[in-house]
């Protein structure tokens, strides 16, 4: 599989000028290699979200963007909208919290999922579908052909955020920013995508940019974890080093804000744990309710 | 607590507010509004004739002596417009603080209550509902006789609907909130609870579809006068003069002048009600302050 | 929604009908319930409003005669209790009886029936104009929001909502008919034109079925300056409504979530922007069609367009009171039939609504 990551220098985001300057990021610096699932962890309003978002270049219109985003030897901060396009969607895909929300609820499912492939691919339908019954059935959702004529109403939560990341693959991205992909999905089906998120990028070669406020779900899932605070990174290492061994005091306090903080450690005690297996047993043992923010 | 509560929010607000008021449109309405009010006041020392004195050769042009030009029984038209602001405008501000308070007060009964009195209140709404307004208007004016009482009245029939509605489901979503539960439990009875707890919150939203209304509204009256079911001759209306305007067609002058009187004077007060509505619409506020953060 | 209408959901939900089925069988009933609700209040603005019903019904000088009042009485049974005048009334009605007009001594029915055509083509053309431009502008305002383009189209959506439709027909009339001669000034067709033979009743459909091109374009022309002062009221309208109906979808997610699939600006935009502030926009058309509808009766009179607009201006200013019955039963009607037509295609275009 091809192996690009991202990399991030020096990353600065305002909003505003002069006075009335917002500082969103001070300066971000992360390595995000392929194959790996890179976790951006903090409370809301520290600034992971909008990391995730400049990846993909889809910052609120008036954003002053500094710094260097580097993909494939392509500097994505430098790109216009245009340009940016070519990428997004079809190298850099991206998931979101919500997926009763992210996918267009008069539209079928299989509209929503071959559109952007045909645009990047310029493919025919009937390629494009069969493509779509195969991503469908990769993420593993029952009964492929009938979901592609069903509307997103029809659906659950956890099924509906599988179509998002069939949708998401569709281009065979190297990079795959998931936003927040469990939290707005019931506990119990969480480890499932969590599990699915996993095998992916194992079985893909995918770089996945997991960003969540949930430390129980990075604990199992990310295989290296940078914290935020503030638009800065505090502390960015592997998992087992930070969860087990934080040095900065905010992690320390964001660890021990867990509501059974003994676990976590615990759910993460062997740093070699990739296995899907092990990442859903790991946050079945972790109530994931209990984050922060 | 809640008063302190209350109280900050209220300042707060206000400050916004007067900020928010200071576009270059709501200062334009507030200035035109403002102009129309003074007109109205000094009606009878600024008018340079009797407005309805015949004194003068029937359909002359504008000219220094009629700025304006007569009307075809030789009114000077000058007058009978400053004299119109004393029918219009008043008339107008009267019906909309009536249906207001009528309509507020039995959306509120609706939505508090429930039941069989909220089931009539809003049958009853939904009838008048189901007609165009200036038609309903019209129909009842015509069957009560033709007179500026009359047609207010028919004009509160068919306004009152809209501010029961907003009331009953602003009522419906206070009713239950925390505080206003607490305050039952505290001993308020059913009157203070929601004099006391309910109808604050439910005044702001009520007040901006007001001054939204009284363009509608002079409008709305303006037309019935147009259609001989308001202002009886002589009496100098606006929307009566138009009419006299379509009887002599080759003298513009006559509609002319009273046409542009309710255009400037409707789209003043639409101009205000639209930076109001702005100011106090939450999500206008936080798009104001940079969404998406 | 009203206590009935869930009742019948649940009924019909257990009787395992298709969902659009049911939704539009509630649409039907609340439909059907609010015309008769449309009876009631024109049966008591008739007959129990006016100070003196029979004279209201009869006119001036018919009413003085004792002996019309008193067949007058007996033959509406005026004796009778209200609710079997009630009856009556709907009987009448229901045979397509509206009374008999103080001026003309005609059918209401009859002149209401000839009326209608007319106006429904020139509301129908208001309409699809109020569409294309209002619908435009919003969706232009929406995409450039918070731009000197956002807030000059708001200057001219406020003038559309504020301009007194009356006024303007005249000044339009006055400027581009009477100075400037660009267009047509009174009636549907130039008298020189022959009238197509009657289908529709709409004189561009029916000369374009009978293949006379220049009447059509004779009927374009006229309809013209009299449609566009209509829509100025429901363009603002709209303008305004697609306008936030927009802004409101623009901020989804799955908005965000088309961009974020590298799809061009422009399909973002026709296909998830605009289809999804689809519904709030139709439901809006409703609301405009009833504006339109009371725009006629203040706008015909100017472009002597024999409709139902001028018919109500003439029964109005001369206080025939069955006429004007006649025009907010019939408006009203329709005002409630356009309503249900527009829950009807609400539902074929929600899928929510639609499909299981």
């Amino acid at each position: 599989m091809s192996a690009s990551g991202i990399t991030i220098q020096g990353l600065t985001l305002s909003f505003g000028r002069g006075d009335a300057e917002k500082q969103i990021l001070r300066g971000i610096d992360l390595d995000v290699p392929a194959g790996q699932i890179t976790g951006l962890a903090g409370e809301s309003g520290s600034g992971k979200t909008m990391t995730g978002l400049a990846v993909c270049g889809l910052l609120p219109a008036g954003a002053n963007v500094g710094g260097s985003i580097r993909f494939e030897d392509v500097e994505l901060t430098q790109l216009k909208q245009r340009a940016m396009n070519e990428y997004r969607g079809a190298k850099i895909a991206m998931i979101f919290q919500d997926p009763t929300a992210s996918l267009h609820p008069m539209l079928t499912i299989e509209a929503q999922l071959i559109d952007h492939y045909r645009h990047h691919t310029g493919a025919s339908k009937k390629v494009a579908k069969q493509r779509a019954l195969e991503m469908l059935g990769l993420v593993a959702v029952p009964s492929p052909e009938a979901a592609l004529r069903k509307y997103p109403h029809q659906f659950s939560g956890g099924q509906l955020q599988r179509i998002a990341i069939a949708s998401a693959l569709m281009c065979e991205p190297s990079v795959l920013i998931a936003d927040e992909p469990t939290t707005a999905l019931d506990v119990t089906v969480q480890a499932g995508i969590l599990r699915l998120l996993r095998t992916l990028c194992d079985e893909l070669g995918i770089a996945i940019i997991l960003v969540t406020h949930d430390l129980g779900v990075m604990s199992a899932l990310a295989d290296t974890i940078a914290v935020m605070r503030m638009g800065e990174i505090v502390e960015h290492g592997s998992r087992f080093q930070v969860i087990t061994d934080p040095q900065h005091p905010y992690t320390r306090a964001l660890i021990e804000a867990l509501p059974d903080a003994a676990d976590a450690p615990d759910a993460a005690h062997s740093p070699d744990t990739s296995s899907a297996a092990n990442a859903a047993n790991a946050s079945d043992a972790v109530p994931t309710e209990g984050g922060l923010s | 607590m809640t008063d302190v509560l209350a109280v900050q929010t209220k300042r707060r607000s206000r400050l916004r507010i007067s900020k928010q008021l200071r576009t270059p449109l709501a200062l334009t309405g507030g200035v035109i509004v403002a102009f129309w009010l003074l007109v109205a006041v000094f009606a009878p020392l600024i008018r340079p004739f009797d407005p309805l004195a015949q004194d003068f050769d029937r359909l002359q042009a504008p000219s220094a002596a009629h700025w304006f030009g007569t009307d075809q029984v030789g009114r000077d038209v000058l007058s009978r417009v400053i004299s119109g602001a004393q029918v219009s405008i008043p008339l107008a501000l009267m019906l909309v603080i009536f249906a207001m308070l009528i309509g507020s007060v039995l959306g509120a009964i609706a939505g508090y209550f429930g039941k069989a009195l909220d089931e009539t209140i809003m049958r009853i709404a939904d009838l008048v509902f189901a007609f165009p307004t200036i038609i309903l208007a019209m129909v009842i004016a015509a069957s009560l006789g033709p007179s500026l009482t009359n047609a207010v009245i028919a004009m509160l029939i068919v306004s009152w609907p809209a501010y029961a509605r907003v009331t009953r489901s602003l009522v419906l979503g206070a009713r239950n909130a925390e505080y206003v539960v607490a305050g039952r439990l505290l001993g308020n009875g059913p009157f203070t609870s929601l004099s006391k707890d309910v109808l604050p919150n439910v005044v702001s939203p009520v007040v901006v579809l007001a001054t939204l209304d009284v363009g509608t509204a002079i409008l709305l009256l303006s037309g019935l006068s147009f259609l001989g079911l308001g202002a009886v001759p002589p009496t100098p209306d606006w929307g009566a003069m138009v009419s006299d305007g379509v009887q002599n067609f080759s003298s513009w002058w006559i509609a002319a002048f009273p046409g542009l009187a309710i255009l400037t004077v409707v789209l003043a007060f639409n101009f205000l009600g639209d930076a109001l509505r702005d100011a106090l619409d939450p999500r206008s506020q936080e798009a104001v302050q940079g969404r998406a953060l | 929604m009203p206590e009935s209408s869930k009742t019948a959901l649940t009924k019909s939900a257990r009787a395992g009908l298709h969902p659009l089925a049911r939704y539009l069988g509630i649409r039907l009933g609340l439909t059907v319930l609010l015309m008769f609700g449309v009876t009631l209040v024109t049966f008591t603005l008739t007959n129990l409003v006016p100070a003196d019903p029979v004279q209201a019904a009869l006119g001036e000088q018919a009413a003085a005669d004792p002996a019309i009042v008193a067949q007058f009485r007996e033959n509406a049974g005026l004796d009778k209790p209200l609710p079997v005048q009630y009856v009556t009334y709907v009987t009448n009605l229901l045979h397509g009886d509206l009374g008999t007009s103080q001026q003309t001594r005609g059918a209401v029915a009859d002149e209401l029936g000839r009326a209608f055509p007319a106006t429904a083509e020139l509301a129908l053309t208001a309409i699809v104009i109020s569409i294309v431009i209002g619908v435009g502008l919003g969706m232009w305002a929406a995409l450039k929001r918070r731009t000197i383009t956002d807030q000059m189209i708001r200057v001219v959506s406020l003038i559309g909502i504020s301009v007194p439709s009356f006024w303007l027909a005249l000044v339009v009339y006055f400027v581009f008919f009477s100075q400037l001669h660009w267009f047509p000034g009174s009636g549907r067709l130039s008298p020189a034109a022959i009238p197509p033979p009657t289908v529709t009743g709409l004189f561009t459909v029916d000369s374009l079925l009978a293949g006379q091109v220049d009447t059509f374009l004779d009927a374009v022309a006229h309809l013209i300056l009299p449609a566009s002062v209509l829509a100025l009221y429901t363009i603002g309208l709209l303008t305004r409504f697609a306008r936030s109906a927009i802004l409101e979808v623009l901020d989804l997610d799955f908005v965000r979530a088309a961009r974020a699939k590298g799809l061009p600006g422009r399909v973002v935009v026709t296909r998830y922007v605009l289809r999804g502030a689809l519904v709030p926009i139709i439901t809006v058309l409703g609301v405009a069609f009833g504006s339109l509808l009371s725009g006629t009766v203040l706008v015909e009179k100017v472009y002597s367009w024999h409709g139902l607009g001028e018919y109500a201006y003439s029964a109005a200013t001369k206080l025939d009171l069955p006429a004007i019955m006649g025009v907010g039963l019939v408006v009203g009607f329709v005002y409630i039939g356009l309503n249900f037509l527009v829950d009807v295609l609400y539902g074929f275009i929600d899928p929510r609504v639609r499909v299981a």
